[in-house]
């Protein structure tokens, strides 16, 4: 695994040292006060001066929602689309410029309601996209309705008596999608967003990053069982690769695997058991133990919430793939001849 | 060739008949005894016809690749069910290929067929009722059995019973005489028996004088990878050519001399509408210097286009199959924002889905192609047949005002035309072009002269590379919306230009600046200059061929062209004058249509709808244009079509 992404090498660099102040657009910033969003978007523009890329070589593209207001605050390039469309919209970007580093900016209805399609392509094809899903449980532009992440039995607006559709993982989904990068974390634990954020950037191919996002509005207080510090310790699973998987007041707690279901569990770490804790590898190929690390939260309580990179692995890159094909077609069949292809193979003359 | 409107002088040979069968003989040549009689003709259509798996159409393909190099004039109508292969036997399941084919200028596939081939009893039974009296019919009789013949209801035999007297009927055992010319060969009987299109197409090249080489080479490269199979189509069409030369029962061939007088001088081909529009796009990439994107979902009969331009990467073309035609257009949408010509292709049904990102296109003022071949509808509607009547949902199908520039090319060949003038448009004024083709200008073919560079239109673009604007205090800034004065089109600063960070969104912006604005006086300003812009777009005027002074126009677009104009032939021929003119741009219309309009007593719209070009033109010219439509899948047929505007003009 190479520390970073030779995918970077063909986004131009920056010429001057650049600081926080150079991402920060002169819009201002239309976000209810208190919103998890204003945390993401320093965390961002704190973290973009270290990829060190030219900034005019950076591109936001976001769909329709409270987060995907995004790009109007990032002082590079950006497109504010429609719902959920963002990934495909960048696909087209990404796949036609590999001198841009592009970024999606989503959330919860907009990345897995109505663009759940463009989402999955994505993954699969392993676009060079990084995707930030900001995960707030529920859809706040329009008021207070549930989301396909809230917990069943969600009290809202459109919910009187209670919303009845299981939640989606996005975790598991995007796992499940192929995808070759996939991380959560909280948007209020600015160090560890901003690791993530790092290790997505250094990803060849698409990267999504599923960020719990506080709606103090319509959803306060979803995560909190992950911030508050005494329920965090036994909430949070802090996944390091290369670490064995322990969390709970002094590590007392470890993940492990059932011998006889090969499922993963959760045991208080003893002496006997100790050496049967697993270690994290997210550059494993296959996908079974990151998806089985993404099923151990619990998803109405979020007891057990897997969080840092689970997933990260080597895979052919699509707009890599896409160029390759067509200096392949060059070689091949040398660069293309208008006058030829137009003529083809069976002509006649008129002579007048 | 029917890509230029009709000269005054224009042959009025399509009127001269009456709708008879029977191949007109002009003159004859009888040549010496033992041989056999040749005749020469002006024009002749043929139609194959057979179950959807007997490859009728590429018989019909070669049939016209030979037809071209021969220097024919020519126009083909395919016709096929939308199953890949409907059950066997079964009159949904026919498949068949019209081509006409003449010593001059021709402009339809004909009404009717001289000539029909049928493959089988279904064949017959479903195109029987197109053949006039007299015409000459070849039928494979190894299929006229009892089940067959059941399977369609015939009771008794059509080639015993005594109802096709009328006809000149050619009973010819094709399936037992090809596996005959295959028996060398080792072929289980059913591949051999694969190949009897080829001995009919043998025995039809024979008949018509076509020239062969072309054909043996086809199937040579096809089959490159099994060579056995190839020696035995190209025997098995050897065989039907034999069988033509030596049977007494086909006394007569037939000449049709190369249409020499019809074409201006240059090299030709032939070439259909989805190759022609496919060729077009890549021109217009090299003319505007621009990478092509092309991002598309499979949809019939659009799909040509997609792979088309999937072999032509070695030109720079990129092409993305997406995961449906909303992230087709998307990733075309991105593309453009990027710096590439970028084009989605699609149907009717694709188009709907596409309303959304196209709405966003024409707020984010970004070049954009948007092909539409047209198709029957609505909803899943008529896959493989076509029609004209996505012309309000391109103009109008979408939320708020969102008016699209609209094309229309009216043969196959001019596809090739009306793909570099919507380029021109979308990358002049940045925005998305809609490009109405339909199925049958789609799959439909005819000789093209072939361009050469120096013709091409220069499509050339410039990016913005430096602030536009100068703030109050001083300070010089990249304003998105600012627009040129002229063209009223935005600048298109591409990501990578240093200083033009920018966002633009759905979201209503403020004149120039291109921030977001809830100001209602700004965006009642937005939405007048986005329609303006449209509006005035340049389009070439619109020209009407009137040698008589007539009282009455017929206006048409689209693919109604070659009927249109094989009409107003026959009424002129017959001393009825009519005027003609034919629409290429839809939106913004030509700026002399108003003058153009006022200037008849009576305007006719033929159309494949149900009066949607009618509509506008009431709506925009309050004249009492009358409609004459068409929805049964099919083209016009030039008889009918005269008989329409001569009844129209008597009214």
């Amino acid at each position: 695994m190479p520390d970073t992404n030779e995918l970077l090498h063909l986004v131009p660099k920056a010429e001057a040292k650049q600081s926080m102040k150079d991402f920060k657009s002169d819009q201002e910033v239309r976000w209810c006060p208190g919103c998890g969003d204003y945390a993401v978007l320093a965390a961002v523009q704190g973290f973009m001066p270290e990829l060190g890329l030219a900034k005019e070589n950076i591109v936001f593209v976001s769909g329709i929602g409270c987060s995907s207001r995004f790009p109007y605050y990032m002082n590079t390039y950006g497109m504010h689309s429609i719902h959920g469309r963002a990934p495909a919209i960048a696909t087209g970007l990404a796949s036609s410029r590999r001198d841009l580093s592009v970024w999606v900016v989503t959330g919860d209805g907009d990345a897995l309601s109505i663009g759940g399609n463009h989402l999955i392509h994505a993954l699969r094809r392993n676009v060079n996209l990084k995707i930030l899903l900001f995960n707030n449980r529920i859809y706040g532009l329009t008021k207070g309705q549930y989301s396909p992440t809230s917990e069943v039995g969600k009290i809202t607006k459109s919910t009187p008596m209670g919303s009845l559709d299981a939640p989606f993982n996005p975790v598991s989904l995007a796992i499940g999608a192929e995808a070759s990068f996939v991380a959560r974390t909280i948007d209020s634990d600015r160090k560890h967003l901003t690791s993530v954020l790092r290790a997505a950037a250094d990803h060849p191919g698409t990267a999504l990053v599923e960020i719990y996002q506080n709606c103090n509005i319509f959803n306060d207080g979803a995560f909190e069982a992950l911030k508050d510090k005494e329920r965090a310790q036994d909430a949070v699973i802090r996944l390091e690769h290369g670490q064995p998987i322990l969390f709970g007041t002094d590590h007392t707690k470890g993940v492990v695997r059932d011998p006889d279901t090969g499922d993963l569990q959760v045991v208080t770490v003893t002496d006997d058991n100790r050496s049967r804790v697993l270690v994290h590898d997210a550059h494993n190929p296959s996908p079974t133990t990151a998806f089985a690390l993404s099923r151990l939260a619990d998803p109405d309580t979020l007891h057990q919430t897997p969080i840092g990179v689970l997933r990260d692995i080597d895979r052919p890159v699509y707009d890599t793939l896409m160029a390759e094909q067509l200096d392949t077609a060059v070689e091949q069949h040398g660069k293309g001849d208008l006058a030829a292809l137009l003529a083809g193979n069976d002509t006649w003359t008129v002579t007048g | 060739m029917t890509s230029q409107v009709s000269s005054p002088a224009e042959q009025a040979d399509e009127a001269s008949e009456a709708l008879v069968g029977g191949q007109r003989a002009p003159r004859s040549d009888h040549a010496g005894a033992g041989e056999k009689e040749i005749r020469r003709l002006d024009r002749v259509i043929i139609r194959f016809a057979g179950d959807s798996g007997d490859g009728m159409q590429l018989t019909g393909d070669r049939f016209t690749s030979e037809t071209a190099s021969f220097g024919n004039d020519l126009s083909t109508l395919p016709n096929f069910p939308a199953e890949i292969r409907a059950p066997a036997g079964t009159l949904p399941g026919v498949s068949s290929f019209q081509l006409h084919f003449a010593d001059h200028d021709i402009l339809t596939p004909g009404d009717a067929p001289n000539v029909l081939v049928a493959m089988n009893p279904a064949a017959l039974k479903a195109n029987i009722g197109d053949v006039p009296r007299g015409a000459e019919i070849i039928v494979n009789t190894d299929e006229f059995t009892k089940r067959p013949m059941a399977k369609v209801g015939y009771a008794t035999s059509p080639l015993e019973d005594g109802s096709l007297q009328a006809y000149s009927v050619h009973p010819v055992p094709l399936t037992t005489l090809t596996i005959e010319a295959l028996k060398e060969f080792g072929l289980s009987r059913k591949e051999a028996e694969r190949s009897k299109n080829m001995f009919a197409l043998g025995l039809l090249s024979w008949m018509y004088h076509r020239p062969t080489e072309g054909t043996e080479a086809f199937l040579r490269a096809k089959f490159a990878k099994k060579p056995q199979i190839a020696e035995a189509n190209v025997a098995a069409f050897r065989a039907g050519w034999n069988f033509g030369e030596t049977t007494e029962d086909f006394a007569v061939s037939y000449e049709v001399a190369p249409a020499s007088q019809a074409f201006p001088a240059g090299r030709y081909r032939n070439i259909s509408g989805n190759l022609a529009l496919s060729y077009g796009l890549i021109a217009a990439s090299r003319q505007a210097d621009l990478p092509l994107y092309l991002g598309s979902y499979p949809i019939t009969p659009a799909s040509d286009i997609l792979h088309e331009l999937s072999r032509h990467k070695n030109f720079g073309v990129r092409t993305f199959q997406a995961e449906d035609e909303i992230a087709g257009i998307g990733a075309a949408l991105g593309a453009a924002f990027g710096g590439s010509l970028a084009v989605t292709t699609t149907s009717g049904p694709g188009v709907a889905l596409k309303s959304e990102t196209i709405g966003l296109a024409v707020s984010l003022e970004l070049p954009l192609l948007v092909i539409d071949i047209q198709r029957g509808g609505p909803s899943t509607g008529l896959p493989t047949k076509t029609e004209q009547a996505d012309l309000l949902q391109a103009m109008y199908g979408r939320n708020g005002e969102a008016p699209v520039p609209v094309v229309a090319p009216r043969t196959p060949a001019d596809c090739f035309d009306a793909a570099l003038d919507a380029a021109r448009i979308a990358l002049t004024y940045r925005t998305p072009v809609f490009l109405l083709s339909d199925g049958y200008l789609a799959n439909g073919s005819e000789p093209w002269k072939i361009p050469q560079a120096e013709e091409l239109p220069d499509l050339r673009v410039r990016f913005a590379t430096g602030p536009n604007h100068e703030l109050a205090d001083g300070t010089a800034v990249f304003w998105p919306y600012k627009r040129d004065p002229h063209t009223l089109a935005r600048p298109w600063a591409v990501p990578g230009t240093p200083g033009l960070e920018h966002r633009i969104g759905g979201i209503e912006k403020q004149d120039g600046s291109g921030n977001i604005s809830y100001d209602p006086a700004n965006h009642d300003l937005m939405v007048r200059t986005r329609q303006a812009k449209i509006d005035g777009i340049e389009v070439p005027d619109l020209e009407v061929d009137d040698p008589d002074g007539a009282r009455t126009l017929v206006l048409g677009w689209g693919s109604t062209y070659g009927p249109i104009t094989a009409a107003v032939r026959r009424l002129r021929a017959s001393g009825q004058p009519i005027a003609q003119a034919h629409l290429r741009n839809l939106n913004p219309f030509p700026k002399n249509l108003g003058e153009v309009l006022g200037h008849y007593d009576k305007v006719i719209v033929p159309e494949m709808n149900l009066g949607q070009l009618a509509t506008l033109i009431r709506a925009k010219y309050l004249v009492d244009a009358h409609s004459y439509n068409q929805v049964n899948g099919m083209p016009f047929k030039a008889e009918q079509l005269a008989t329409a505007l001569k009844e129209a003009i008597d009214a």
